[in-house]
């Protein structure tokens, strides 16, 4: 539950810090940072135009969109305290019901018959797919390290001893940053500030999206940032005390957020092209860690 | 046996029946004895499935010797779920064939062959004698072959057809080789010997034997790289047989290769790896392969070799804990194994029933053609939708159950860290994760350019949702997908006897604890299931709550302001996988045949695809020119006079009587020069 409460506070101001951090290294002053937020609950009460082409799988897409990210966030634990939902393998849920909501994202926007969402559409589908193997093997690594298969119980039970558990502990939270770029759909492959359809990705799909839906979707962004914010945090909370570990926790996301943003700041993104090639690099990072925990395992001596 | 003796008189009174009746009663004969037999069959199965295990010997014939009828928990569940398939299969059917009534004689054809079918699939199931197993097999095989050319007008048609009667007949080629090499040995046609002979021989010859019994099986169930039969036979049949093909035909093959695990004793670890890597093989080929189709029918088939991996991922799992003695293994892997046996028949017949639906509606399978049936077909959407989230494995439906617990597997195994052992595993792990991930972006595909956006082309009728009838067996598909993703607990539950066959193998016995946490976790996500459906309830009902009484203005969609016709500038199937095309060109065998757009007045531009399958090029096209190429030389021998070919005849009957003879001469002179 406390970890429920958390990513939902974080979530309120993460994205606000990013576009602050954003802000002030292009050298402007920028919106406070609940102006997403505020953006957000704006167009919960605005009405909606909706296509003609449209059908009802684009009226119910993007709930079980929003839906899959709760759910997945239900999943999380906080420090020593279980998330609501927890079981042997419960990371391979959070995987996958993370990937039913990218379906049905997808389809809602191929419903729409556009002429552009398709192209993002197809886009996501294909990153999201090439970045799933390195958080499979990622977690495979730290299922082998710890003996469980549950976040609750890796994260618990993952202590860090010598110095190749540091590195790791650094590649796995690079190789997360990733994750979560790569599925929120910012900077190295994807630029949510372009204005050309032809090289967008995420915005390119919600184009036809506005009103309700169109805030789930904005919110469903924030509550991942602060999802994958957590499971960094959690890599550092460890058994700390109650209050240190919320003070860790906040610490972690807000870090995060400025990363983020100095990340957008300061690199372009790559060319559609390159962006496979990227994503698919990331697995092999994966498959690093996976050899580190054999190195500390002992099994390359 | 009396259930039997039931069953076989119905058979019979059915089969004698349906060429006279009028063609009216005809389908609904065939259905209710197909269900009547179901039943039947479901009285014998059930107590089997629940640990009692039937078991005895028919007399035979001299030929035959004894014939051993046994039914454990593995045959159990196997029947009860062909007869699932079969029943709804027959159903869809009924209302399917109805397009073709003027066909009658080959009407009663198909019906009977639909028969036949179903009970040469009851008979391997049960019967253990290898003579007679194969004469079943056989009857499978024929009567396969006249429910896929039905349409037999069609080149195509018949060419499918003769391609899965040679393909399966390589396979019976293997099996029986398999079957004599046991009988050279022991002496005996008895199931029960296969067991005796890989004890008493060492490990490395059983495994010969396997292999001769796995590549035999393997080719009906669809195994890269022995799946190349499976993408023409399936898009040639009516839709209702390739969902019962799908669904039950090729897991025969999967049965047989479970019956050969539990009877033979041999390395289990060795086999356990080449299992693995077979299956990733398989799965990864046929998901990658099947993004790049154009027919939805061969998309299905493709996705079916894919399926198949993932169950040969279940089956090496668990060989390989018999092996290791880790009973985890057993119970994840051949757990999750022989539940997506259950899984993929459910959605994969209710695929291909959905495209059933299309082809009746539209009388085209070219997914480009499609567009924006959502609003003339809303059930078959949703049918469709369903099957198709149940095949990318997600939840809360099935196909997340059983690929849930070989994950579990693949997790719980790299606890044993040899090397060799952790490399597999995870090499395991990459190939079911990109197995989705490909899945999903196949399915998005087909599911999106079929039912949404707005239609590419008009048909002459405009396309209208199917009748009850067809919709009916469909529902019943999709409720088992629906149910056992949310209670996958009681499913897994039936599947304890079954994996108990397999756990026995193992010398050291352990406790039954996994069993007890594995039907834990599976509660959970039970529950999480639920949970997530009451959770997109929730949310949409507050959306309703909030959005009620805003203003809701319908317009055109986006196009940077542009509101006309935008039906030939939606994206395309070809267009929506274009960026994956690029990136595993060099992996995949297309034909591609451009025509730029070029100049300021430009004439028609153009852009075909065309996917091959290129281990099929490279495995059989390749090697058959060269064979042809080798025997045109001989041409000039069949020349069609009949004098010749007596000769022939006479050549060959002086040969060999002739041949001992000059050995025998040989010999002499050889003895003869030895003694100067």
């Amino acid at each position: 539950m406390l970890s429920l409460v958390l990513m939902v506070v974080t979530s309120l101001f993460f994205m606000g810090i990013v576009i602050r951090t954003k802000s002030i290294t292009s050298g402007r002053k920028g919106p406070g940072i609940f102006q997403p937020m505020k953006d957000v609950i704006r167009l919960w009460k605005k009405g909606a135009v909706f296509s003609r082409t449209t059908s009802f799988i684009f009226q119910i897409a993007p709930s079980i969109y929003f839906a899959s990210i709760i759910m997945a966030i239900l999943v999380i634990p906080f420090g020593q305290y279980k998330g609501i939902v927890s079981f042997d393998g419960d990371f391979v849920f959070f995987a996958y019901v993370l990937a039913l909501g990218k379906f049905f994202s997808i389809i809602g926007a191929l419903d729409t018959g556009s002429s552009f969402e398709g192209m993002g559409a197809s886009r996501e589908a294909l990153y999201s797919m090439l970045a799933e193997p390195a958080f499979f093997i990622l977690m495979g690594s730290f299922a082998l390290y710890t003996g469980h298969t549950s976040f609750y119980e890796i994260f618990t039970s993952l202590h860090f001893g010598s110095y190749i558990s540091y590195a790791l502990g650094i590649l796995a939270t690079f190789v997360l940053i990733m994750i979560a770029m790569i599925e929120n759909s910012r900077m190295p492959v994807d630029d949510p500030k372009t204005h050309l359809e032809l090289t967008m990705v995420h915005e390119v799909m919600i184009l036809d999206n506005s009103g309700f839906d169109l805030g789930l979707i904005l919110f469903g962004t924030n509550l991942k940032f602060a999802m994958y914010g957590a499971l960094i945090a959690n890599f550092f909370t460890g058994s700390f005390s109650i209050l240190i570990s919320i003070l860790i926790f906040l610490v972690v996301q807000i870090l995060f957020a400025i990363m983020v943003g100095i990340l957008e700041s300061f690199s372009a993104r790559f060319r559609m092209g390159n962006n496979a090639q990227f994503i698919f690099t990331l697995t092999s990072f994966s498959i690093l860690i996976f050899f580190g925990v054999l190195l500390i395992m002992g099994k390359f001596v | 046996m009396v259930y039997i003796q039931t069953y076989i008189e119905i058979l019979i009174l059915t089969l004698l029946l349906i060429p006279f009746i009028k063609m009216k009663w005809k389908g609904i004969v065939t259905v209710s004895a197909v269900i009547l037999n179901a039943i039947i069959i479901g009285y014998i199965a059930l107590p089997a499935l629940m640990g009692e295990k039937l078991e005895f010997i028919l007399s035979g014939t001299i030929i035959t010797s004894e014939i051993p009828i046994r039914i454990d928990a593995l045959s159990g569940w196997f029947m009860l779920l062909i007869n699932f398939t079969v029943i709804t299969g027959a159903l869809y059917g009924l209302q399917y064939m109805k397009a073709y009534q003027k066909q009658t004689t080959n009407i009663s054809l198909h019906c009977l062959a639909f028969l036949l079918m179903q009970t040469s699939l009851m008979a391997i199931c049960i019967i253990q004698n290898s003579l007679v197993f194969l004469f079943a097999w056989e009857i499978m095989t024929l009567s396969c072959f006249i429910l896929i050319i039905f349409e037999y007008q069609k080149q195509a048609t018949l060419k499918a057809g003769i391609t899965f009667l040679i393909q399966s007949h390589v396979g019976v080629l293997f099996l029986t080789l398999g079957f004599i090499w046991v009988n050279y040995r022991t002496g005996s046609y008895d199931f029960e010997a296969i067991h005796q002979f890989s004890t008493t021989f060492p490990p490395v010859v059983s495994l010969g034997v396997f292999f001769a019994f796995f590549i035999g099986f393997a080719i009906k169930a669809g195994f890269v790289p022995f799946h190349t039969w499976l993408p023409y036979a399936h898009p040639a049949s009516p839709s209702h047989i390739s969902a019962v093909m799908s669904g039950v035909i090729i897991k025969i093959g999967i049965f047989g290769i479970l019956r050969m695990l539990q009877l033979i004793q041999t390395d289990y670890v060795v086999l356990g790896y080449l299992i693995l890597v077979f299956s990733v093989i398989s799965g990864i080929y046929g998901v990658m392969l099947a993004i790049i189709q154009h027919n939805l029918k061969k998309l299905l088939a493709y996705h079916s070799i894919e399926n198949i991996g993932i169950i040969g991922i279940g089956i090496g799992l668990g060989t390989l804990g018999i092996g290791q003695e880790n009973s985890n293994l057993v119970f994840f892997g051949f757990g999750g194994a022989l539940l997506h046996v259950l899984n993929h028949s459910l959605f994969k017949s209710l695929l291909f029933f959905g495209a059933g639906n299309l082809y009746q509606a539209t009388h085209t399978m070219n997914i480009e053609h499609f567009g924006g049936l959502v609003k003339r077909m809303p059930q078959t959407t949703i049918l469709f939708l369903i099957a198709s989230l149940a095949i990318c494995g997600l939840p809360p439906f099935n196909g997340f159950v059983s690929e849930f617990l070989i994950y579990s597997g693949l997790f719980q195994g790299m606890k044993n860290i040899a090397m060799l052992n952790i490399m597999t595993l995870l090499f395991s792990v990459f190939g079911l994760v990109l197995i989705g991930g490909l899945a999903l972006l196949c399915f998005t595909k087909a599911f999106g350019s079929i039912f949404l956006g707005n239609a590419r082309k008009d048909f002459n009728d405009t396309p209208t949702e199917s009748k009850m009838g067809k919709l009916l067996p469909m529902y019943m598909a999709a409720a088992g997908i629906v149910s056992i993703g949310l209670f996958p607990k009681f499913f897994l539950s039936l599947l304890l006897e079954p994996i108990k066959l397999y756990a026995d193998k193992m010398k050291f016995m352990e406790d039954i604890s996994p069993s007890i946490q594995i039907s834990d976790t599976l509660q959970y996500i039970g529950y999480c299931a639920i949970e997530f459906i009451v959770l997109v309830a929730f949310i949409l009902y507050i959306r309703k709550w909030v959005t009620n009484k805003k203003p809701k203005p319908i317009q055109a969609t986006w196009g940077c302001g542009y509101v006309g016709e935008t039906k030939k500038m939606q994206y395309s199937a070809s267009s929506f996988i274009r960026s994956y095309r690029k990136l595993a060109e060099p992996l995949l065998s297309i034909e591609k045949h451009k025509i730029d757009i070029e100049g300021v007045f430009p004439s028609l531009g153009k852009h075909e695809t065309h996917p091959h399958d290129k281990i099929e090029i490279w495995l059989l096209e390749k090697p058959w020119k060269r064979m042809r190429h080798f025997f045109i030389r001989f041409q000039f021998l069949q020349n069609g006079n009949a004098q010749f070919y007596v000769l022939y005849g006479t050549v060959f009957i002086a040969l060999i009587i002739g041949f001992p003879i000059l050995f025998d001469a040989i010999k002499k002179i050889i003895y003869f020069l030895n003694q100067i």
